[in-house]
């Protein structure tokens, strides 16, 4: 049984459809990227599953049972953890402070939350950085505690949206090293959107292409890449592959 | 209380130990005109300090707190004056009254999306309410106002806080301390890291588990009954209670002043806020005084010029630059 699975979704706005009939799912313990052109629907499809928009049409099943109309934190709840494209640090809280709400999730104790959260910036590399103010980090620093903080919530399933943009090639293997690791020892599912495709290729083992809200291809990297739609719609225009 | 003192620095707590055998031994010195600006400044830095779990820790404008203070004034002492109940069992009805009013507003506003600035108007629209409501308020006198019988007390009736203002001086210094308290464990807590997230930003709160609306909620009702207990004491002190002063706006503006100025979210911002606009100004009214210059309105103005100095020079407020002098912050 798949770990998320959409069925049909679609959402539209002001008339807009952002995304249409979509369909796909993610294996427990699968690394899956979602890919397309800019205005995809990609990140629409992100606030669908984490309950920031519930879906107009179609269902959105975590662990076999329905999402829909769950609230963010309630989506959270259920073992979903997610970064924003769009970084949304708590900017006058210290870097610590800003992964410890996300490790109160599950420890309800002030100073266990600490500990958990200070493991986990060790873990990202955040670790000298944890007395800075959120709002002092640089862009890469303020996307390590994107993740750091949804991490900390010890989600069953990480949703990352392009955490991997702005990083310097090395600083990119090194986040791709951290999610491999992840995914291997704590059997984490991640499913990230991403335009670094030197990311997608290293770490995806299912992609699925979004073009116009509608999925046009999903398989292995190198199906993928080979899928005559996909080269038309998205990788024909990018010569980083 | 080993806890409670955990990461404090020691500088800080010699600097509070000091402030507060300075407060215990003030009415032991200080005339009847300073005990009475001391049991003020203690009055702000206590409503400004409630004031600041909501605005401060959770983000959420109220410029109607005025509304709490008169509902707590007025239920206390109105059920004193009608059945001789004792205010520390008044003050039951003053805080369930209070924290089902901030209840209200706080359902209405979070459950609709009334944000920011719509949300101050909103608490402004009941503070309003209430004014004009007790005005026709007949069981409580309505506009002609709520007056407690006032005898000469031979000596201090704590139970039915008839007394001398020494003793509301120590009543209200408690109230403070334990606010104070109250607070820093608060901020420490796990509703204290939500509150300062959903502050910074809800969506983000709101991804990482927390229900925004349920802890904002609890911190409108917290800060609602803590003001609530500043009106018992008020009501008691002052003995009469006018819908039209006690839920006037420019009370609330009043009370906001003293966490503004010392600086919003801090725990010490509340307490140096009151300390300098209370004092200051009683001070300025002393020297006009000695030298016979009579300017109605001057307390305004004052109250003007140090908002302005402080929003255009200290926008964090006074102490978090005080604190890094004192080296009690990095």
């Amino acid at each position: 049984m798949s770990l998320l699975e959409l069925r049909g979704v679609s959402k539209s706005f002001r008339g807009l459809k952002a995304v249409s009939g979509a369909s796909f799912e993610v294996a427990p313990g699968g690394i899956h990227a979602l890919i397309g052109p800019n205005g995809a629907g990609k990140t629409t499809i992100f606030n669908l599953v984490a309950g920031v928009y519930a879906p107009d049409a179609g269902e959105i099943l975590f662990d076999g049972r329905s999402i829909h109309g769950l609230r963010p934190d309630q989506v959270c709840a259920a073992g979903i953890g997610r970064t924003f494209q769009i970084v949304k640090p708590f900017a006058g809280l210290s870097a610590l402070d800003n992964v410890v709400v996300g490790a109160l999730h599950g420890f309800k104790d002030v100073s266990a939350a600490k500990k958990h959260a200070a493991e986990i910036m060790e873990k990202l590399g955040l670790g000298a950085k944890r007395d800075m103010l959120a709002s002092s980090l640089t862009l890469p620093d303020r996307k390590r505690l994107e993740v750091a903080r949804a991490l900390a919530t010890r989600p069953q399933l990480l949703l990352l949206d392009e955490v991997m943009a702005g990083l310097r090639p090395t600083e990119c293997d090194q986040m791709v090293a951290v999610f491999r690791e992840l995914n291997r020892a704590e059997g984490l599912t991640i499913l990230l959107i991403e335009h670094v495709m030197r990311a997608v290729m290293a770490l995806a083992q299912r992609i699925v292409v979004l073009h116009h809200g509608e999925v046009i291809a999903r398989g292995t990297p190198d199906e993928v890449v080979r899928d005559p739609a996909v080269l038309e719609s998205y990788l024909g225009e990018e010569t980083e592959v | 209380m080993k806890r409670l003192v955990e990461g404090v620095p020691r500088r800080g707590l010699a600097i509070l130990g000091a402030l507060l055998a300075l407060l215990l031994v003030f009415p032991t010195f200080a005339s009847g005109y300073l005990l009475s600006i001391g049991f003020l400044i203690l009055y702000f830095a206590y409503v400004g300090q409630a004031w600041n779990i909501m605005m401060g820790f959770a983000g959420q404008l109220s410029l109607g707190h005025s509304l709490y203070v008169g509902l707590g004034a007025y239920a206390a002492a109105a059920l004193y004056f009608h059945f001789g109940l004792s205010p520390w069992l008044g003050l039951g009805a003053s805080i369930g009254i209070s924290a089902a009013a901030g209840a209200v507003i706080g359902f209405l506003a979070f459950r609709f999306g009334v944000a920011g600035v719509y949300f101050a108007i909103l608490t402004i629209a009941f503070a309003e309410f209430a004014r004009i409501g007790f005005d026709h308020f007949a069981w409580v006198h309505g506009s002609s106002g709520l007056f407690l019988p006032v005898a000469n007390y031979a000596e201090n009736d704590l139970w039915n806080l008839r007394g001398s203002p020494t003793m509301f001086y120590y009543l209200m210094l408690g109230l403070t301390v334990g606010a104070f308290v109250l607070c820093h464990v608060l901020l420490r807590s796990r509703m204290g890291y939500y509150w300062l997230a959903i502050r910074e930003s809800p969506e983000a709160a709101q991804a990482l588990g927390v229900n925004v609306f349920r802890y904002k909620m609890v911190a409108v009702m917290i800060s609602a009954a803590m003001t609530s207990l500043a009106g018992v004491v008020f009501a008691f002190y002052y003995n009469n209670l006018f819908p039209e002063q006690i839920f006037h706006i420019s009370r609330s503006i009043e009370l906001i002043l003293g966490p503004i100025i010392g600086g919003v979210g801090t725990l010490v911002g509340p307490l140096v806020g009151a300390l300098l606009l209370t004092g200051l100004s009683a001070g300025l009214h002393e020297v006009m005084l000695q030298l016979g210059i009579d300017v109605p309105g001057i307390r305004q103005v004052f109250y003007g010029i140090c908002l302005l100095l402080v929003v255009m020079f200290l926008p964090d407020g006074v102490w978090p630059p005080l604190a890094k002098k004192l080296r009690l912050r990095r």
